[in-house]
């Protein structure tokens, strides 16, 4: 396999973590909100912001990839 | 695929300078006014709300104050209206015994004055009576003397007289 | 000194010399060089619509000759050598064909790169399709709040008028969903400006390059690293004593300083090194699925995906639309809470100091 390949599948991997990691994010807020609905724009906020963080880690990743690939 | 990820030393000069100008010229032509305005509506938008605010609290008081004069007129009435009530019904008693006391005294008076004419008039029933009896005594003596027959018929006569009498 | 910083990240790649074999035929699309029908390489014309370019390409035409002539816009090509500029119009390679001499310097165009013959070293300033593009969104964000902003003064405080009453909502948008929550009410006037022009200098470029043609201005590196190195900037400098305090004075024991403070200082460069790859990485993917998504026609070679693939095409760029919004907000959101971080007064300190008495 060349070293393209496993770059390719690290990335694929990256983006497995941070998708489970920003689903749970997700399916959490939508919980917090049918519980809360008057919180609605918070939650949202912080969402947002733990998502693009989660992304963020997920990102260096694939930029690793890009790197080697 | 690495070039994507290599940054060109042009294209940061170029976006940096471009991003300074935009952002100073961007500031002073265009976020300073919209914030001014923005802020400047906002704060006269508080000041009215609060100042009809004021202005409804001061209507709820005088409301609150006309009603209380309403209310304070209306007890008056009433009161008024029981006092006058109560002077008519203490007058029309008043009017009435007086009323009762003058019928009586009226009819009173009127039994005496009837009572009197009717002893007067009995009197006089009497004397006549009297005086009438005396006459006829004194005419049938006169003509027992004269004659028994005429006599007798002239009592008839005057009996007759009496009975229409 | 901040760029270098960056950088150091990307140098300890591998010397992997051995580039992409894909490469090569880019010179079909570029150059127009191409000569029969050559085998058709998603990659290279992924690359090539991703990537920055001396010249505003847009389509090829088949000229009578049978060759494919490449329809551009030839843009400024600005080259400091050894303390010489110079100066000229890319159209005076002819996409490749020939050299461009100044004085001792010859240049050439190699796969959409200029290099230098004799291998001197030279900055290249050009106004690249990258740099055009940010132009247009610069005279377009420019004419748009100059507009927007002159309004007030000939309608007074009323009602916004005309293209005020869309750009207002977005303003206040920005002031009260961004700034205020994150930054604090007494604080974030002083950074609405940055704030505001990145917002919408992100948010149009996006949208600029989603048209078809457009370039892909936000999923450039060097963009998205100019933007972030100006919110770690503005960051530090804003930063008070008790954001120093922990960066440098962290509440641990004293053995732990040579953990802590690394741990701290990576923080502080790992904060914004985020912001740029977050921006760089979504528009760029955005960019490359949509152009997957056309590759698949030609990849297949029937027409009877089109269809397919228009409707997935669509339905991503609708998609990308919300994204190009969510990447604006995302960054300026993010800007805002390292800001509002780097501001945090005192009070926390001494709820953790009282705390180890």
């Amino acid at each position: 396999m060349t070293i393209t390949g496993i770059a390719a599948i690290g990335a694929g991997l990256a983006v497995l973590g941070a998708g489970l990691g920003i689903g749970r994010i997700g399916g959490s807020a939508m919980e917090a909100i049918a519980r809360q609905p008057e919180a609605t724009g918070k939650i949202q906020t912080a969402m947002i912001i733990a998502a693009a963080l989660i992304e963020g880690a997920a990102l260096f990743a694939v930029v690793v990839s890009l790197l080697v690939a | 695929m690495k070039e994507l990820i290599e940054p060109s030393l042009g294209l940061i000069f170029w976006t940096g300078i471009s991003f300074l100008i935009l952002l100073f010229l961007l500031r002073k032509f265009a976020w300073k006014p919209i914030l001014d305005a923005v802020n400047t509506r906002e704060q006269n938008i508080t000041a009215a709300l609060a100042t009809a605010e004021k202005a409804r609290a001061e209507i709820a008081d005088l409301t609150k104050e006309n009603e209380k004069l309403l209310a304070e007129a209306r007890l008056e009435k009433d009161r008024i209206l029981a006092d006058a009530k109560k002077t008519k019904d203490s007058i029309l008693s008043e009017a009435k015994t007086a009323a009762d006391a003058e019928g009586k005294r009226i009819i009173e008076t009127a039994r005496l004055t009837i009572e009197t004419e009717k002893q007067a008039a009995l009197t006089e029933v009497k004397n006549m009576v009297a005086t009438l009896s005396i006459d006829v005594a004194e005419k049938i003596l006169r003509r027992q003397m004269e004659n028994k027959g005429e006599h007798e018929a002239f009592v008839k006569k005057h009996l007759e007289d009496i009975k229409l009498n | 000194m901040l760029i270098s910083a960056f950088l150091s990240v990307f140098s300890v790649t591998p010397a992997s010399a051995n580039e992409p074999v894909s490469t090569d035929s880019t010179t079909h699309v570029t150059t127009g060089e191409g000569h029969e029908e050559e085998k058709f390489s998603p990659v290279n014309m992924i690359m090539h619509h991703i990537s920055d370019a001396h010249d505003w390409h847009f389509f090829d035409l088949k000229g009578a000759d049978g060759e494919l002539h490449p329809v551009s816009i030839p843009l400024p090509v600005i080259l400091l050598t050894e303390g010489n500029l110079d100066v000229f119009m890319s159209g005076a390679f002819h996409h490749g064909h020939s050299d461009v001499v100044k004085g001792d310097r010859t240049y050439r165009m190699d796969h959409g790169k200029i290099v230098e013959a004799s291998g001197k070293k030279f900055t290249d300033f050009s106004i690249t399709k990258n740099v055009a593009s940010m132009f247009i969104s610069v005279i377009l964000l420019i004419s748009l709040f100059g507009a927007a902003g002159s309004s007030y003064k000939k309608h007074g405080l009323g009602a916004p008028k005309g293209v005020a009453r869309i750009l207002e909502p977005l303003v206040v948008y920005v002031r009260d969903e961004i700034a205020v929550p994150n930054i604090g009410e007494k604080k974030y006037a002083r950074y609405m400006p940055y704030l505001l022009t990145a917002f919408f200098f992100i948010w149009i470029n996006n949208l600029l390059g989603l048209f078809p043609g457009g370039a892909n201005f936000t999923g450039n590196i060097a963009v998205t690293l100019t933007l972030a190195v100006f919110t770690m900037i503005i960051t530090n400098v804003s930063g008070t004593k008790t954001y120093w305090g922990h960066i440098f004075k962290p509440h641990v024991p004293l053995w732990l300083y040579p953990i802590m403070i690394p741990v701290e200082v990576v923080g502080v460069l790992s904060k914004p090194f985020a912001l740029m790859i977050r921006l760089f990485a979504n528009i760029t993917a955005g960019h490359i699925i949509i152009l997957s998504l056309v590759s698949l026609i030609f990849i297949f070679k029937n027409i009877a995906l089109a269809p397919v693939s228009v409707g997935f095409v669509l339905f991503i760029s609708c998609l990308e639309l919300l994204v190009a919004a969510l990447q604006a907000y995302v960054f300026t959101l993010l800007s805002a809470l390292f800001i509002g971080l780097a501001l945090e007064e005192p009070h926390h300190e001494h709820g953790a100091e009282t705390a180890h008495h």
